[in-house]
């Protein structure tokens, strides 16, 4: 129990990419794919920003010499590299879904459905 | 010595791809000109890079002049040279072949974007293979595969689509796994670069996360390059999409992933830890060994030539694997040896498969009856590819597999051995099959004598080869000849590529 | 001994190869085309021949082609026994394209240029063979010569030759890739090399049993040698015009076969590792078996070319005899049965062609009294047969003597019973063909005149006066018809050098 509230950000994690490989595996709808691929990626995202934070962190800015007596201690600041690498994933996220609706329309304009089943349906017929 | 920077082979395709797009707007066209120029520029500078790499050792870029480990740094050794090499070599004549082919096969109106989509997709490659950072990895595994899925659904059947759909999805699913697996290992060692996590993570080889950071990157490459179980889009997304495109799938993505997980498990943890601390390579082994042979049977099983050409990369990739797992130097050199080879081998035949159903319209292997006349050179060619691919001498499908079977003894390995056997002898079929198909023109005894009769008209002048030979134009054949050239070149002055290839097994292997 | 350096062979080796394009490229004009095959051939047997000189001083001439990657080389390397293999088949190769001429324009056969291309090309293979300096080399022509000997046994492009071709590859090649391929692998291994050496590569090394292994592989994957139970692609083969056939048994491929077989037991293994091993025997009994129970499936064969098939069966088991005996006069007697053999054999099929291209007869019970209309073809058919049989004064009673010899020396006497039941045999199966051919009267029955109106008739005419085939046929088989007899006569050449070949071998024992 102790371990499930000590680490609640990375059960936040898991719950976030079982639910997003649940909805990609079942649903035969495709945007619902694409919106649990959405959830997945997401999760993942969220994964890489939970290690990178620190208890108190600050944003971390280079702090010009002659405002520096105004912080007396050392503060400590949030890694900003996997934030960094996040903003890229995001971007690269942001694109496959893109890539996958326009696919998804032009399946609709050439099947006349979304629905994976009927898809299969109308290929075996012929 | 001749001074080329590393990032030329990315940045030059990726300019090209951006150049296209800005002329496009206007009237005047010549984006493939431009695509042969940047991809011509890369291979000549792999060429280059690898010269240097073998005078001198491991040559680091570092991009923007920031210092690795926090810049990013790319990286040319004896094994990402040769690998690049290869991998530009087949962008180069991918692309030859697709200014002549996108036009009369794809459609006028996608050859723009078809043109800027292959440069991304050249640009992500080689940037796969250059990276030594492994995030800046992830990155590029998903500017190839985005231009990829856009360009498999580029084809007039409407198959392709839910064929690049299903494929993006489970891409996707495997890109994630390889990004879970590098957040565990930054939280472990807080770097992304290559050559320091190898430096930090010797440390941290007992913890569970450097465990499940492993686990996940190979499954996430191992789906990308359809290992076995994890095969199942790769069937009809590299038989339906165009076949330009399906030369690129498996020449150049499936070799490139490959490629990056064999650097994943020899660079970034030590071959020890890959060896001997995880069984990592007992369950490759087991899956390889399963792939050569429910591949080989799936494909025998295929009447439609470019559902069998697809459907023979699980087998071949299946050996790739086999080396790697095998893990005798020998048996590495083999496996990287393959990733060349298979890459000459499958690349020439798609594309043999395209010119023949541009030319002739022929998707099943049954109707193929009477090409080998009608097209000699492709078929010739086809015939040289088919018998590498079994393995025969001289070709550098006997190179890839002799590494591989000595490597297989000598680590006493035996049971490999009538893998391998079984494997050629349904290779030998499958491709008996087609070549036998397009050779002989008829079969039933009735016809025959059809035939016959027609042939003593036509003996009168000479031979019936002579007659209605129309081949493909010269921008697709040529890229097929060069392609089975090098089948027959690079299996006959083996050793040129094989010292490299050995080169990077003792590296790989020992670290040095 | 020494070992001279020289290019001779490769130029042996090539000029096939590229007579193959010249032939390719004038293919729509058929003198030209057929001049080259003639010519290549010509030229190949003087290149040849201008080495006996040399390899009778007992040199041996070497040269190193490329090094395909460490371990891996083409070479070669001309002992006597590759000679004397290499002496016969580009011999026969010049006599073999005449007869085709003859046979393929008489029939007006189709793609002719197809069929003189692969002909070239496996003659090309078939030297290389004989010319290897390593299991390598070997390896690669022998692949070479199946490749390229398909497209002739399916000539006819017919179902059951379609069928028959697709037995044929699928026997050779997959033999050769399913076993022989991994023997070779064993063999680098254990050895570290795969170069010939007259006293054999693999003595001391490895266990007992994995020597063993690779022996069976080895044998089980040179399917060419037709040892049962891997002979059923020969009568296959049978479809193929007569031309290739007698390529197939004659020249180039079953030839490779023993040869390949005799270089693995002489040249990998070496005399004395196999008797350390004791294989020879065992080896010695399945050849036995298969020499006898051929010779029985050829009596009930009415196919002429199929009977002459299964007696190949059986007759290469007398070479690959020989040679197993392991003694000075077997392997004499086994090396000198492949050109008597050749010789008898070639003869015989080119009987048969000539018949067929006369009279369109392929059954042994249509031949009554074909003898009076084709006096010349018969009278080779008789010699060739007589020669299998082993009647002196024809040259098979040669080899048959030094192998019976040779089992004395082994002290194998059981071997002379097997030799002696072959030889009935062989004469059970031959002599009612000779007698019915010339001593029967053809009976004019329906069934000939049937086959014949169906088929092109214009130049045949039912008549039982003289009728030869043409010219171009009839001359060749007379030819080596008398050439069994002269090799009795005058063996020396082919003698010295088969037992120069056992001398080598034997060497050191």
């Amino acid at each position: 129990m102790e371990l499930i509230i000590a680490k609640h950000y990375y059960w936040i994690v898991i719950i976030l990419v079982l639910i997003g490989l649940y909805a990609m595996m079942t649903s035969t709808n495709l945007v619902k794919k694409v919106i649990g691929l959405n959830i997945f990626q997401t999760a993942v995202f969220l994964l890489l920003i939970v290690i990178s934070t620190k208890e108190g962190g600050t944003l971390p800015i280079l702090i010009p010499y002659e405002y520096l007596h105004l912080f007396p201690d050392p503060v400590p600041y949030v890694n900003p590299l996997p934030h960094v690498m996040i903003l890229t994933a995001i971007v690269v996220g942001v694109s496959i879904t893109a890539v996958a609706l326009a696919l998804v329309i032009r399946i609709n304009i050439a099947y006349g459905t979304i629905d994976e089943d009927e898809i299969a349906r109308i290929e075996q017929d012929s | 010595m001749i001074s080329v920077p590393v990032s030329l082979v990315v940045v030059v395709p990726m300019c090209a791809s951006l150049l296209i797009a800005v002329l496009g707007l206007t009237k005047y066209r010549c984006h493939w000109h431009i695509s042969i120029v940047a991809t011509f520029v890369s291979f000549i500078a792999s060429l280059a890079l690898l010269y240097n790499t073998l005078q001198i050792g491991r040559i680091s870029y570092w991009l923007g002049g920031w210092e690795p480990p926090w810049g990013i740094e790319y990286v040319i050794d004896y094994y990402s040279g040769f690998v690049l090499v290869a991998i530009t070599l087949v962008s180069l004549l991918t692309t030859v072949y697709a200014a002549t082919y996108v036009k009369r096969e794809v459609g006028e109106s996608r050859d723009l974007s078809f043109a800027i989509l292959n440069m991304l997709m050249v640009t992500g490659l080689h940037g796969i293979i250059v990276t030594g950072d492994l995030f800046n990895l992830y990155i590029f595994l998903e500017i190839t595969s985005i231009a990829a899925y856009s360009l498999i659904g580029a084809g007039k059947k409407k198959g392709a689509l839910v064929a690049s759909f299903n494929y993006l999805i489970l891409g996707t699913i495997g890109a994630i796994f390889v990004l879970i697996g590098v957040a565990y290992l930054y939280m472990i060692t807080g770097t992304l670069n290559m050559a320091d996590l190898r430096a930090i993570l010797p440390v941290h080889y007992d913890s569970k996360v450097v465990f499940a950071a492993f686990a996940f990157i190979t499954v996430g490459l191992a789906i990308k390059f359809a290992l076995f179980p994890l095969h199942t889009w790769l069937l009809s997304a590299h038989s339906l999409a165009p076949a330009v495109v399906c030369s690129v799938l498996a020449a150049s993505i499936l070799k490139v992933t490959a490629y990056a997980l064999i650097r994943v498990m020899f660079t970034v943890f030590e071959a020890g830890f890959t060896l001997e601390v995880i069984p990592a390579t007992e369950i490759l082994l087991v899956m390889s060994i399963i792939a050569i042979i429910v591949g080989g049977i799936l494909t025998a099983a295929q009447t439609n030539l470019k559902r069998m050409l697809a459907c023979s990369s699980l087998g071949q990739m299946g050996y790739i694997v086999l080396g790697v797992a095998i893990a005798d130097q020998m048996a590495m050199t083999g496996s990287i040896l393959h990733l060349l080879n298979h890459s000459l081998m499958k690349g020439g035949l798609f594309l043999i498969a395209g010119a023949i159903i541009h030319k002739v319209r022929i998707y099943d292997i049954a109707d193929m009856k009477g090409v080998g006349r009608k097209m000699p050179l492709t078929m010739a060619a086809f015939t040289i590819i088919g018998l590498s691919m079994v393995g025969v001498p001289l070709t550098v499908g006997f190179v890839s597999k002799w590494h591989i079977a000595v490597g297989a003894l000598k680590a006493g390995m035996w049971y490999i051995i009538p893998v391998i056997v079984a494997s050629s002898l349904l290779t030998a079929f499958y491709f008996g099959r087609v070549i036998r198909n397009a050779y002989f023109a008829s079969e039933g005894s009735d016809q025959g004598s059809s035939s016959k009769a027609h042939d003593h008209a036509h003996n009168q002048h000479g031979d019936r080869n002579s007659e209605s030979r129309s081949e493909a134009p010269p921008g697709m054949v040529i890229p097929i000849l060069i392609f089975a050239g090098l089948c027959i070149i690079l299996g006959t002055a083996a050793f040129i590529p094989v010292s490299i290839a050995e080169k990077a097994a003792i590296m790989l292997l020992e670290g040095t | 001994m020494e070992a001279v350096h020289s290019i001779v062979p490769i130029y042996a080796i090539a000029v096939p190869l590229v007579a193959s394009i010249l032939i390719g490229l004038s293919g729509k004009k058929p003198n030209l085309r057929e001049f080259w095959s003639i010519t290549a051939a010509v030229l190949q047997f003087s290149l040849v021949a201008s080495m006996l000189p040399s390899i009778l001083e007992g040199n041996t001439i070497e040269f190193f082609l490329l090094t395909l990657f460490p371990g891996i080389d083409i070479s070669f390397r001309v002992d006597a026994f590759g000679f004397f293999f290499a002496f016969m088949s580009s011999f026969l190769w010049i006599i073999t394209s005449f007869y085709s001429i003859g046979y393929m324009r008489t029939l007006n056969e189709h793609s002719q240029t197809r069929y003189y291309i692969c002909f070239a090309i496996s003659l090309f293979a078939t030297v290389g063979v004989a010319f290897s300096a390593n299991m390598f080399t070997t390896f690669l022509f022998y692949e070479v010569i199946t490749l390229c000997t398909y497209p002739l046994v399916a000539h006819k492009e017919t179902t059951t030759a379609m069928k028959g071709a697709l037995k044929y590859v699928v026997y050779l090649l997959g033999a050769s890739l399913a076993f022989m391929l991994p023997a070779i692998f064993l063999t680098y291994l254990t050895a570290g090399t795969l170069n010939f050496d007259t006293q054999g590569i693999l003595a001391g090394e490895g266990t007992d049993v994995l020597l063993i292994i690779i022996f069976v592989l080895f044998i089980a994957g040179i399917a060419k040698a037709a040892m049962m139970p891997f002979h059923s692609w020969l009568p296959a083969a049978m479809v193929a015009p007569t031309p290739v056939s007698a390529l197939l048994h004659a020249v180039a491929v079953v030839k490779t076969g023993v040869f390949v077989v005799a270089k693995v037991i002489l040249h990998i293994f070496g005399v004395d590792l196999l008797f350390q091993l004791g294989i020879g025997t065992v080896f010695i009994y399945v050849a036995s078996f298969t020499l006898i129970a051929a010779s029985i499936m050829a009596l009930r064969q009415d196919n002429l070319k199929a009977r002459l098939a299964y007696s190949t069966v059986s007759q290469l088991s007398y070479v690959i005899l020989g040679i197993a005996l392991l003694t000075q006069s077997g392997i004499t007697g086994g090396v000198l049965h492949i050109v008597l053999h050749g010789f008898g054999k070639i003869t015989l099929f080119f009987a048969a062609g000539a018949i067929y291209v006369a009279t369109r007869k392929t059954e042994i019970s249509q031949l009554n009294g074909i003898g009076r209309q084709m006096p010349f073809t018969m009278a080779a058919f008789t010699l060739g047969a007589l020669s299998m049989i082993g009647i002196p004064p024809l040259g098979g009673f040669l080899s048959k003597w030094y192998i019976v010899f040779g089992s004395l020396e082994a002290g194998q006497l059981p071997i002379i019973i097997v030799i002696v039941a072959s030889t009935i045999l062989n004469s059970c199966y031959f002599l009612p063909i000779v007698y019915a051919a010339f001593f029967k009267e053809s009976a004019k029955s329906p069934v000939i005149s049937d086959a014949l109106t169906d088929k092109d008739s214009s130049h045949v005419t039912y008549r039982t006066s003289l009728k030869e085939a043409p010219v171009f046929m009839v001359v060749p088989l007379a030819l080596t018809g008398i050439g069994t007899l002269v090799l009795f006569f005058v063996p020396s050449v082919f003698l010295d050098l088969a037992k120069m070949t056992a001398l080598t071998a034997i060497g050191g024992s």
